[in-house]
C-alpha cells in the first residue's frame, strides 16, 4: 500500500467513524444514550484523531484531541452534560466532518466556527486552552517514557485469575527495531506490548542508544528499539499476528530454553530498566501507559493510550479488541465494543461492470428465447424449460448484483440532521427532524444525487415551512416543529416523503409572485394544486430576502429537474396550519426499468412504464380534428391532445393521426395529459438503460437506449421532453378546458 | 510535396485501405476495433442525415456514420454487402459504413504526401495526407470526420 492508498482507506473510515458518530450523538441528544454509545462516540473520534496524527493533519488532531478530552470526561461521568454541552457535542461532530473533508481536500484552512467551538470544548473539559498541534499526544507520552526512563514492566495476562499458570516456559524473543517512521504510519508501542500481554508475560527493555542529541531530536520520529521476551503457551503464528503491520520491523524468534536472565546481552546499554514484578494490571493500568511523568502533561485519559489507534487504515479487528479490553476494564465496563459489520470495499467501477455484463447476459438470454421460439420449438419442449430455468437464474443473478449497489439511505437522512441544526440555528427556530425508514435501501448513484435536492428541501422546509417559536406557540404549536424525512419501498418505487408541521403553503401569496413575475397571466384562475406547482417553475422563489439558506435563486426548479433527471417525480401537498409535505418517488434503480415495446413509425421505442397512465384504442368518433392538423382525444368527457410520436420524432412527416393508432396516455407533472399516437404495442419488459451520450450525444426526445431480444437497439423515450417538444399542448388544453373556446393550438 | 507533420519521415505506419463512394481512403489501424458485417441500425431522431442511427456492439451503443454520405459523395444504399469498421476516436466509439475494406498498407513516414489545399467544404479538413498505391492513391481519413457532428467540438 502507498502512501496515498493509506490516506485514501483512512479517508474512507472516516466516513464510517463519522457516521457513528453522528448516529451515537443523535442518541445522546434523544437521551437514549448508554454507556457503550459515548463510548462509540470516544472511539470514533479517538480513531480518527490516531489516524489524523499518522498523517499530519494537526487540525483535525488538534480539534480532536479538544473533543476526545471532553467525551472522555462524559465517559467517566465527570461531566453530566447538559442541554448546551450536548449541542457542542453535536456542533464538534459537524466541525469534525468539516475538518475531514477539508484534510481531504488538502486544505489547511481552519474552519471560521472552530474558534468558538474549541473554546467551548476548553470550557466544558475544564482544562486551559492549550496549543497541542504540534504534538501527537501518543508520541509525547513515549518520548515522557524515553526521558525519563522507559522500565521494562511485566504485564500480567490478562484475566490471570481464571487462566492456568502457563505450564510451558517456552516463548519467543523478538526484537523490535522501531523505524523512524513507526508513528508516522500510525503504530503505538504500547498498542503492541498490551497485545502481547493477552498473549502471555511480557518483558520489555528499550533500547535508546539511537536518541539524538537536542536540536537534531524530531518528535514525529521513532528512535526507540525494544527487546521482548514473551513466555507462555502460545503459538508462534499468534506473536506473528500481533506484528502483522510490522513484520519488516521485528525479528521473532522462539526461546529454545527458559532463559532466566532475560537480556543479559545488553549489557553496553544503560541499564535504565528494573523489571517491575506482580504489577497487577486492573490496578494501575496507566502504568504500562504513562510511566510516571514528571510534568503534568494535556491530561490525557488513561484508558486512551491504550484505547485503539488507528492504524492508518490498516485497523484489524485483533487490535480493536485487545486494545479495547484492557481500556475498559479498569472501568469495570462490561463488554467489549460490538464486533463492528464486516463489509467489503469495492470499487464502484468494477460492480458496474458486473452490472453491465448481467445486464448483457439477459439480453442474451432473451436473444436466445425469441430464436427458439422462432424455430418453432414448442414451448413445453426440454429445451424450452431449460431456457426457463436459464431466465430464471439470470434474473436472480441480476437482483443479487443490483444489490451490490443498494445503500441504506441511512447516511443521507444523517446528513439532514445537520442541515436541519444548521438552519435552524441560523433562523433562530426550534426544529427537530424525524427519520424513518433509514434502513430503506435504493441505488448507489440515486443516493449520491440525492444529496443535492434533499438538503434544499429540507433547508426550505426550515426556512419557509416552520415557523418560528412565537408563531408557533401564538397558533397553538407546540414550539419545537417537527420535519419528518421518510423513505419506504412502494411497488417498485421508493417513496421519500419531507413533511413539516409548519404553516402550510401561502397559496395566496404564491400566486401574487407568480403573477408578478409573469409566470402566469394575472387573470389566470389555477387550482390549489395548480398554484402549489407553481412553486416548481423556473424563476419562482418565494424568499422575500435573500438568505443565507433557502432562496439562492435556485429553487424547487432545480429539485424538480434533479428529481426528475433520476427518473423521479416530486409531488407537493399542503393544508394551511398544519402544514406542508414534500413526495418524491424514485425508481429503485437507474439500470433497469419497466416498459413498454411499442412501435411509431417503423421505429421500436421503449416509453417508461411509470408515465405510461393507460393505453387506449379510440373510437373514431373519440378522435375529434382540432384546427388545421390537430387531434384531440375525447376521454370521459375531457379532451386531451393527441401527440404523433413518429412526427414528433422526426422519423415521419405530416402523417395523419387516425383512429387505427393506439393512443398512449402518458401523464405530464406540469399539468394535463398527453396522448401518443403509436402504430402498434408489442410487449411490456424490464429494460436494461444504456446511455447514448458515451458515444454520441444528448438526443431531445430520447432518454436513453435499451437492447431487445433480437439484439437490435430501441430508443427509450423521454416522456417529460415528448411534452416539450410537443409545445406546451397540456398547458393550452387546461386553459381550454376552462374556457371552452376554441383557438387555434401549435399542433404539428 | 512536403509531409504532414505528425509523421516522421523513419516511422513505420500501418494503414487499412477502404473504398467509401468509390474512392479509396485509409485510417490508421490502431484507430480500428473491428470489421463487421452491416446490419440494420435504429435511426435517430433529429440526426444528421450522415447518422444512420445507433447499432448495438456486444453492449455499447454505438453511431454508425454514412461514410460517403460525411464525405460529400453521395448516399450509401446500405446492403448486407457493405462492411461496418468500428474504430475509436479520442474516447468514442464509431461504427463506419463503408464500400469494403480492402488491404493493410505498411509505409513509412516519407512516403506519405501532404494533401493538397484545394476545394471547399470537409475536404481540406478531412484529408490529413495521401498514400501512393497502385491503383492509384489513398487519402488518409482524419479522426475528427470520422464522428457525428454532434461529437465534433467534442473530439
Amino acid at each position: 500500500m502507498s502512501r496515498d492508498d493509506l490516506k485514501a482507506t483512512f479517508f474512507a473510515e472516516c466516513e464510517d467513524l463519522l457516521e457513528q458518530l453522528s448516529e451515537g450523538s443523535q442518541e445522546m441528544i434523544a437521551g437514549n444514550a448508554d454507556d457503550e454509545t459515548v463510548n462509540a462516540i470516544f472511539r470514533a473520534v479517538h480513531s480518527i484523531k490516531g489516524a489524523a496524527g499518522a498523517f499530519g493533519l494537526e487540525n483535525l488532531v488538534t480539534f480532536a484531541h479538544c473533543f476526545e478530552t471532553v467525551l472522555d470526561r462524559v465517559r467517566s461521568g465527570d461531566l453530566v452534560p447538559d442541554t448546551d454541552a450536548l449541542h457542542t457535542i453535536l456542533r464538534s461532530g459537524d466541525m469534525l466532518a468539516d475538518l475531514v473533508e477539508l484534510a481531504q481536500a488538502d486544505s489547511k484552512e481552519i474552519p471560521e466556527a472552530m474558534p468558538a467551538i474549541l473554546d467551548k470544548l476548553n470550557e466544558l473539559s475544564g482544562t486551559e486552552p492549550h496549543d497541542t498541534a504540534d504534538d501527537d499526544v501518543s508520541i509525547d507520552m513515549d518520548m515522557d517514557a524515553g526521558f525519563f526512563g522507559f522500565q521494562p514492566i511485566i504485564l500480567d495476562p490478562i484475566g490471570e485469575d481464571e487462566a492456568p499458570e502457563p505450564t510451558d516456559e517456552s516463548g519467543f524473543r523478538i526484537r523490535l527495531a522501531a523505524s523512524s517512521d513507526l508513528f508516522r504510519n500510525g503504530h503505538d508501542p504500547v498498542l503492541l506490548f498490551s497485545e502481547l500481554a493477552a498473549l502471555g508475560r511480557v518483558e520489555t527493555r528499550c533500547d535508546m542508544s539511537g536518541l539524538p542529541a537536542g536540536d537534531e531530536f524530531d518528535p514525529e520520529r521513532c528512535y526507540l528499539n525494544w527487546d521482548i521476551t514473551l513466555r507462555g503457551p502460545m503459538t508462534e503464528a499468534a506473536v506473528r499476528d500481533v506484528f502483522m503491520f510490522l513484520e519488516d520491523l521485528c525479528e521473532i524468534e522462539p526461546i529454545e530454553e527458559p532463559d532466566t536472565t532475560g537480556f543479559a546481552s545488553a549489557e553496553d546499554q544503560e541499564p535504565v530498566a528494573t523489571v517491575l514484578e506482580d504489577l497487577p494490571f486492573e490496578d494501575s493500568a496507566p502504568v504500562a501507559a504513562r510511566p510516571a511523568p514528571r510534568t503534568a502533561p494535556p491530561p490525557e485519559p488513561a484508558p486512551a493510550a491504550i484505547d485503539l489507534a488507528l492504524g492508518a487504515g490498516t485497523r484489524s479487528a485483533a487490535l480493536d479488541s485487545a486494545a479495547a479490553e484492557p481500556a475498559d476494564r479498569p472501568k469495570g465496563a462490561k463488554a467489549p465494543p460490538p464486533v463492528p459489520q464486516t463489509t467489503l470495499r469495492v470499487d464502484p467501477e468494477r460492480v458496474d461492470r458486473l452490472i453491465n455484463t448481467v445486464g448483457e447476459l439477459i439480453i442474451n438470454q432473451a436473444v436466445i428465447a425469441q430464436k427458439l421460439l422462432e424455430m418453432g420449438l414448442a414451448t413445453n419442449s426440454d429445451i424450452m424449460s431449460d431456457l426457463d430455468d436459464y431466465q430464471y437464474l439470470a434474473r436472480e443473478l441480476q437482483e443479487g448484483v443490483m444489490a451490490i449497489r443498494a445503500q441504506p439511505v441511512k447516511p443521507l437522512f444523517q446528513r439532514m440532521q445537520r442541515i436541519v441544526r444548521e438552519a435552524a440555528d441560523v433562523l433562530g427556530k426550534e426544529v427537530a427532524l424525524v427519520a424513518e425508514g433509514e434502513g430503506t435501501e435504493i441505488d448507489k448513484t440515486l443516493v449520491e444525487r440525492l444529496a443535492e435536492p434533499l438538503t434544499h428541501m429540507i433547508r426550505n422546509a426550515v426556512d419557509h415551512g416552520i415557523e418560528t417559536p412565537e408563531k408557533r406557540i401564538a397558533a397553538g404549536k407546540p414550539a419545537l416543529g417537527t420535519i419528518r424525512l421518510s423513505a419506504a419501498h412502494r411497488s417498485g418505487d421508493v417513496l421519500i416523503e419531507i413533511a413539516d408541521d409548519g404553516a402550510g403553503l401561502n397559496r395566496k401569496r404564491i400566486l401574487e409572485i407568480a403573477v408578478s413575475k409573469g409566470l402566469v397571466p394575472g387573470d389566470a384562475k389555477l387550482t390549489e394544486p395548480e398554484i402549489d406547482n407553481l412553486l416548481f417553475m423556473a424563476g419562482f422563489s418565494t424568499a422575500e430576502k435573500v438568505t443565507n439558506l433557502s432562496g439562492r435563486g435556485v429553487g424547487m426548479d432545480v429539485v424538480k429537474t434533479a428529481i426528475t433527471s433520476l427518473g423521479g417525480k416530486v409531488t407537493i401537498s399542503s393544508r394551511p396550519g398544519e402544514g406542508t409535505l414534500f413526495s418524491i418517488s424514485l425508481p429503485l434503480t437507474l439500470a433497469v426499468m419497466d416498459g413498454m415495446v411499442i412501435h411509431a413509425a417503423g421505429q421500436t421505442l421503449v416509453a417508461p412504464l411509470s408515465s405510461v397512465l393507460e393505453t387506449i384504442r379510440p373510437r373514431p368518433q373519440d378522435v375529434v380534428p382540432y384546427g388545421r392538423e390537430g387531434r384531440l382525444l375525447s376521454i370521459r368527457g375531457t379532451y386531451v391532445p393527441i401527440v404523433h410520436l413518429g412526427n414528433l420524432l422526426g422519423f415521419t412527416c405530416g402523417d395523419e393521426i387516425s383512429s387505427d393508432n393506439i393512443l398512449i396516455l402518458i401523464r405530464s407533472e406540469r399539468s394535463g395529459h398527453v396522448a401518443l399516437a403509436v402504430d402498434e404495442i408489442s410487449d411490456q419488459r424490464q429494460v436494461v438503460v444504456k446511455s447514448l451520450e458515451g458515444n454520441y450525444g444528448a438526443i431531445e426526445g430520447i432518454s436513453a437506449a435499451t437492447i431487445l431480444g433480437d439484439g437490435r437497439i430501441a430508443l427509450i423515450i423521454d416522456t417529460d421532453a415528448i411534452l416539450t417538444l410537443a409545445g406546451d399542448l397540456g398547458r393550452d388544453m387546461a386553459l381550454i378546458e376552462e374556457t371552452q373556446h376554441g383557438k387555434t393550438a401549435a399542433m404539428g | 510535396m512536403a509531409r504532414p507533420q505528425q509523421w516522421a519521415d523513419a516511422d513505420v505506419l500501418e494503414f487499412v485501405t477502404l473504398k467509401a463512394g468509390g474512392q479509396s481512403y485509409c485510417i490508421e489501424i490502431t484507430q480500428i476495433r473491428e470489421i463487421r458485417r452491416w446490419s440494420p441500425v435504429t435511426a435517430l431522431p433529429q440526426a444528421e442525415s450522415a447518422v444512420l442511427g445507433v447499432m448495438n456492439l456486444r453492449g455499447a451503443v454505438i453511431p454508425i456514420v454514412d461514410l460517403s454520405d460525411r464525405l460529400g459523395l453521395g448516399k450509401c444504399d446500405a446492403s448486407p454487402r457493405h462492411v461496418i469498421m468500428v474504430v475509436a476516436v479520442g474516447d468514442k466509439t464509431v461504427g463506419l459504413l463503408v464500400d469494403s475494406v480492402s488491404e493493410i498498407l505498411t509505409v513509412s513516414g516519407e512516403q506519405i504526401c501532404d494533401a493538397p489545399a484545394m476545394g471547399r467544404g470537409d475536404v481540406p479538413n478531412s484529408i490529413l495526407g495521401l498514400i501512393s498505391i497502385e491503383e492509384g492513391m489513398s487519402r488518409i481519413l482524419a479522426p475528427s470526420v470520422l464522428l457525428p457532428s454532434v461529437l465534433r467540438e467534442v473530439a
